[in-house]
């Protein structure tokens, strides 16, 4: 095919500013379609006492943010929820920084870009799937008992299903490609003279670790974290299949006041409660890092 | 009443296919007796197409379908589209609070010949009358109580197993505020929709930490669980355990111990408005004819029948035949209408043992 000579209209030309607004405008008409209206919808419904529908008389009421101390075994609940962040995402930086640090520097070509397929292979897997086959590998005299008698014939169970632990393991393999990406574009961007000025000043392979590469990648790191810490939270799928009776989250149990109690303001209101314990969290690590990284 | 939608959906499953041909399949009339319009949950018993061609052959009556996803919505709908239906599948816990509202029409059981059929502990349910008169047909039932591994099942007939040392560990609960409520209440003699004693309800629940393994939340996760060997004791739904057994094969024996068990009862009525009541009745009279149901438990799979000759006719090596024993249908205390905080209250309660468990 060949384009029909002279018949094209001169481009008209546009300002820059428009084209920007042109360029911009569908991402933020969904993300105020898809995110900001709901989110609204719900701030809403978390001070009325029942959710609006059908016949029911709805009324302005505070006493959703009160449940922390009308429920007291919530709160129990909730610290529980902020370990499993927690450990999480301290499992994820733990593995995923070393995995970035030999992507990005021990492996080229062909092999770095196998190394990333089998990084982002979870993404594309479901979810439920991955849940599952985690409860045949970790179950009393699953894969994993089977794995280690190989070895070791008269090795003790596991049984690691149905525990903090196997929450742990399920999330940490959701969330690890977070972490990777995130720290991986960090480190990568670690100039080699850099380091290579430390080590002929004498540094040692630690010293260079803690002084140079870790403060260089902390911005991966913090990325990262907050990107696993706030969905795990709210977590409900891992917690509910590998947790067993270990599995009550404050994700469980916002999932239960919308789907068995019809008690959408309280659900909505346990997550907005969340939503602020977990900036509160944030905003004092921030200052507390950015002190550190400043002093160093 | 997440029980109810989760039976449903697995009868939707089946029977969807089914039921995609359901409206074509019934167009085509012999004669134009009439039309009905029947409000139910899609893919469950009244939409099976070779069902509604044989009526329409015997009768004349072309039968359509609307649908709804909840209790609540069909209330709606019955509330807000008056003139619009002629039969209405209601969860009878839901049928005397619907009669109240001037909604139903008062069924007379002379014009519904299968009706003598119906066990009269069904057929005569408190749950269908309101001031005296009997406003639903008994149709399909079903129960929740102890599902148990069948090497452990000898001698078991209390809830009390749930509580026993040799249980540490083996048992798994089912994760619905409303059964787990109502298995503490009929273990403490309490009614399971308004047990007088909530604490001591609570407290039952709570002793039962150092058995409780895991809580389930659908058939398929309890099915899996259970064949790795994970459990050996749970508060299981009496239609999926016939189902454990008949399609996976499971060594699942369900069990109505002498406390009792928590029962659902669907019933058929007609709606006040119904253009074309005497067609809406003699449906309601094919759907409760054996000759219905037989074909479609032994096809798709079904609840228990209201009708008594119509589980006599099942195979006698049918699992739901087996495990629905019209005598358990005495120790049976059937769902009922629950206000709006009292819900709340049974959450909150499940909540509060659930974070117990975990703690």
């Amino acid at each position: 095919m060949s384009e029909p000579q002279g018949a094209a209209p001169a481009p008209r030309s546009l300002r820059p500013g428009t084209v920007t607004a042109l360029l911009v405008a569908p991402a933020y008409a969904w993300l105020t379609l898809a995110i900001f209206l709901p989110l609204v919808a719900m701030l809403v419904f978390s001070f009325l006492t029942v959710a609006p529908f059908g016949n029911r008389v709805a009324e302005f009421t505070t006493t959703h943010y009160l449940v922390f101390f009308n429920r007291p075994y919530l709160v129990e609940v909730a610290l529980r929820s902020l370990a499993l962040g927690a450990w999480t995402t301290g499992i994820c930086a733990a593995i995923g920084l070393p995995a970035a640090l030999a992507l990005s520097r021990a492996f080229r070509g062909r092999t770095r870009e196998l190394l990333f397929f089998l990084v982002i292979l979870p993404f594309w897997t479901n979810g439920l799937v991955r849940v599952f086959s985690w409860t045949m590998v970790l179950r009393e005299n699953g894969i994993l008992d089977d794995a280690v008698r190989v070895l070791w014939p008269a090795a003790p169970s596991f049984g690691l299903l149905y525990s903090q632990p196997a929450i742990v393991i399920g999330l940490v393999h959701a969330y690890l490609p977070y972490m990777i990406l995130t720290c991986y574009l960090s480190v990568v961007a670690i100039d080699d003279a850099v380091l290579e000025a430390a080590k002929s000043l004498g540094a040692r392979a630690p010293v260079v670790f803690w002084k140079i590469v870790l403060p260089l990648a902390a911005p991966g790191l913090i990325a990262g974290s907050v990107l696993i810490f706030v969905p795990v939270i709210g977590s409900f799928m891992e917690p509910r299949i590998l947790g067993g009776k270990a599995g009550v989250t404050i994700g469980t149990v916002i999932e239960d006041q919308f789907t068995q109690a019809f008690n959408w303001p309280l659900g909505s209101a346990l997550s907005f409660i969340m939503l602020a314990v977990v900036l509160v969290i944030f905003a004092v690590f921030s200052r507390a890092l950015r002190g550190r990284l400043t002093a160093s | 009443m997440r029980t109810l939608v989760d039976r449903r959906r697995f009868n939707l499953m089946l029977g969807a296919g089914v039921a995609a041909g359901a409206l074509g399949a019934a167009m085509p009339r012999a004669r134009a007796a009439g039309k009905i319009t029947v409000l139910n949950w899609q893919g469950y018993g009244t939409d099976e197409a070779w069902a509604l061609k044989l009526f329409a052959e015997q009768t004349g009556i072309e039968v359509v379908h609307d649908n709804y996803n909840s209790e609540q919505e069909m209330f709606t709908k019955l509330r807000t589209n008056p003139g619009a239906y002629d039969v209405v599948v209601i969860n009878s816990a839901w049928t005397s609070r619907i009669a109240e509202e001037g909604l139903l029409e008062p069924i007379d059981f002379a014009t519904v010949p299968n009706a003598v059929d119906l066990d009269p502990l069904l057929k005569d349910s408190g749950n269908f009358v309101f001031d005296g008169k009997t406003y639903g047909v008994a149709w399909v039932w079903g129960m929740n109580a102890l599902g148990v591994r069948k090497d452990k099942a000898a001698g078991v007939d209390s809830y009390d197993v749930l509580l026993a040392p040799e249980s540490a560990d083996r048992v798994a609960l089912f994760d619905d505020a409303i059964t787990e409520i109502g298995i503490a209440a009929l273990m403490l003699g309490q009614k399971i929709d308004d047990p007088s004693d909530m604490p001591a309800v609570i407290d039952k629940l709570k002793a039962m930490k150092p058995s409780v393994k895991l809580i389930w939340s659908s058939e398929d996760q309890w099915n899996k669980a259970f064949s790795a060997g994970e459990f050996d004791y749970s508060i299981y739904w009496s239609g999926a355990a016939g189902r454990s057994q008949k399609a996976f094969n499971l060594p699942v024996e369900f069990i109505v111990p002498k406390e009792g068990a928590i029962g659902w009862l669907d019933g058929l009525s007609v709606p006040a408005s119904a253009p074309n009541k005497a067609e809406a009745v003699s449906f309601i009279n094919w759907m409760i004819d054996p000759a219905f149901y037989v074909k479609w438990a032994t096809d798709v799979g079904a609840p228990a029948s209201a009708n008594t000759k119509a589980m006599d006719e099942l195979p006698a090596d049918d699992p739901q035949k087996l495990i629905h024993k019209t005598e358990y249908l005495k120790q049976l205390q059937f769902m009922s209408p629950m206000p709006d905080e009292r819900r709340q209250a049974f959450v909150d309660a499940w909540e509060e043992v659930k974070a117990f468990y975990a703690s």
